[in-house]
């Protein structure tokens, strides 16, 4: 797929997500705006995956370890029809299968339940092992945020995925640099990442979150990378795509209401390609 | 009892694994290592593919067990019912009891029966905490036969169970041959009209010998055993509550929260009784040994018939 068509589609991913924080009056823009563009790269080129059987043996599993980031999953498979992008708008409603945080008991596509912070790579990592004991080809996927990573648990984890070697486990640390308090280093800094995940065996790729480029050459690297397993630390703008949002912390879990929402929508048709 | 023979549950939980393994290609271990201690080390030697030990990092655990789950496997996971039920609390119940995955908790050295270690790592919160997340099945077994037929059983049943198993060696109660296990379903091991002793774990064995004692006061106590805390046998509680009047509960765990509370949860709502609950007061323990500390606070044979004495023969 053409740079240009997944940057078509990640734009409306991005409307998908405002939408649906809106309509929910309620989520969290900021860091699903940033994922956007690896979420869209991973639905539509990297994961073997189907919409009809979304429970398919050997499909490519991917776990949102940022659970808080559903508007980004939630809009993305919607993209890609595991549901009706209708349906967004009753993200967060009483009665809806799209709940706050990813719910993998009802909600297509999506391979684990998360929302608590520091839980999901774990899941990823036993996703990764099972298909090690079956010698599957499989891959396993996980999305952490900046924040996130000071959990403790991110670190039992890693320390986990790369004693056993599991190259076919690809973590993907969005690096927007905000969390709910502030800058993360301002709040308990995790920098550096990199230097933090090679010493716990991971090969490391540092590159432009928002560049497709990038993003494909390291996908594509760590296919290749053999013997241990791959961390991609994506640089990228919190609420990238909405003016007003971008490297605003306010805009973390914070609704736009009507006339912000609308700014928002006018924002993305201009970008929209 | 001294003739009578005695195994701790967690070697039950070690050789049970083995035996199930055998069968069950899809059947995972893992540990946090503590396999000597837990005895998944016999399932090591025996599946040693199927075996992982996890290190000390026990959220990472449960967490890598959802994850096995949601790929087909039915893993087992094992430490001290501290660390399971205590330490990895919010695992357990958002990542494996909220997606209802088939993960097995498999909590060895339950209770003040630790002995030694002291009060860091015995967990007498563990039924409370677990009973609490919504699906989660809670199994405390009072013998080596009924050890080894729940784990069996919580295999056999699809989603999350939690298995209590202890450090000392406790007297077998159970005949292999005739006993059948079945969650949610209680037994009542003798019959009595004048009080019912519900009972799970270790205190069943010492239950039925303060029967004995009992009834050479003229006191003829029904006992059962309760080995699944959740779902409660509901039926037979409140049948046995009608059957004798006055109910006791015994339990190696705080009285708050576990089988205590759960008994009186069914009854104030069904079948209003005066209930007495047995187990560690609202209190910490301390090192000793086991047995020491099971007859401090009161939970072997003579401590609960030194209760339930006073309690049967006081006026309502």
């Amino acid at each position: 797929m053409e740079n240009l068509e997944l940057k078509r589609i990640a734009n409306e991913v991005r409307k998908g997500i405002v939408t649906a924080v809106h309509s929910g009056k309620s989520g969290h823009p900021g860091g699903s705006l940033s994922a956007a563009d690896m979420l869209t790269y991973l639905y539509f080129e990297e994961l073997n995956v189907d919409p009809k059987n979304p429970k398919k043996a050997d499909r490519d599993r991917f776990v949102l370890s940022k659970g808080h980031i559903s508007p980004g999953l939630y809009s993305t498979l919607a993209q890609k029809g595991f549901f009706p992008v209708e349906d967004l708008k009753t993200f967060r409603h009483l009665g809806s299968y799209l709940q706050g945080h990813p719910d993998m008991k009802h909600i297509p596509g999506v391979d684990m339940t998360t929302g608590s912070l520091g839980q999901g790579l774990s899941a990823a990592v036993g996703m990764a092992l099972a298909g090690k004991m079956d010698k599957k080809d499989y891959r396993t996927y996980a999305l952490c945020g900046d924040g996130e990573i000071e959990e403790g648990q991110i670190w039992e984890a890693s320390m986990f995925a790369g004693f056993h070697k599991l190259d076919n486990l690809v973590l993907i640390v969005d690096n927007n640099n905000l969390q709910i308090d502030g800058p993360i280093d301002e709040v308990c800094s995790p920098y550096p990442i990199d230097k933090k995940f090679e010493a716990f065996n991971f090969h490391v790729i540092n590159i432009d979150g928002h560049d497709f480029d990038q993003i494909r050459a390291a996908f594509k690297e760590a296919r290749q990378t053999k013997g241990c397993p791959t961390a991609i630390i994506a640089k990228t703008i919190k609420g990238k795509g909405v003016s007003f949002m971008e490297n605003q912390v306010a805009w973390h879990g914070t609704a736009p209401n009507d006339e912000q929402y609308a700014q928002a929508m006018k924002d993305l048709e201009k970008a929209g390609v | 009892m001294a003739d009578v023979k005695k195994i701790a549950t967690r070697e039950s939980y070690g050789n049970a694994l083995v035996e199930l393994g055998k069968e069950k290609a899809d059947l995972v271990v893992l540990d946090a290592d503590l396999a000597g201690a837990t005895k998944t080390g016999v399932f090591k030697k025996a599946f040693p593919d199927r075996f992982t030990d996890c290190g000390i990092a026990e959220a990472n655990m449960t967490g890598i067990a959802a994850g096995l789950a949601t790929c087909g496997k039915v893993p087992f996971i094992s430490t001290f019912a501290m660390f399971a039920a205590g330490r990895a609390y919010e695992q357990v119940r958002n990542s494996v009891g909220y997606p209802h995955l088939n993960v097995k908790i498999g909590a060895t050295h339950a209770g003040v029966s630790v002995g030694e270690d002291g009060a860091t790592h015995q967990c007498i919160e563990d039924l409370a905490l677990m009973r609490e997340i919504p699906g989660m099945v809670v199994i405390n077994p009072c013998d080596d036969v009924e050890a080894r037929a729940a784990v069996k059983a919580a295999y056999e049943h699809v989603g999350p169970v939690y298995l209590r198993f202890g450090r000392l060696p406790i007297p077998i109660l159970n005949d292999e041959a005739t006993y059948k296990f079945e969650i949610g379903k209680g037994v009542v091991l003798k019959e009595g009209k004048d009080v019912t002793i519900f009972a799970t774990g270790l205190c069943v064995s010492e239950s039925l010998e303060a029967a004995k004692k009992l009834a050479e006061e003229g006191i003829d106590a029904k006992v059962v055993n309760i080995h699944t805390i959740k779902p409660l046998d509901e039926e037979l509680v409140v049948k046995c509550a009608l059957e004798t009047g006055k109910v006791v509960t015994v339990e190696e765990h705080s009285i708050i929260g576990g089988l205590g509370s759960a008994v009186c949860d069914t009854l104030s709502e069904k079948a209003p009784t005066k209930v007495l609950r047995i187990g560690v007061p609202d209190v910490f323990g301390e090192s000793g040994t086991g047995a020491e500390l099971v007859h401090k606070f009161g939970l072997d044979a003579q401590g609960i018939y030194a209760k339930v004495k006073p309690f049967v023969k006081e006026n309502s």
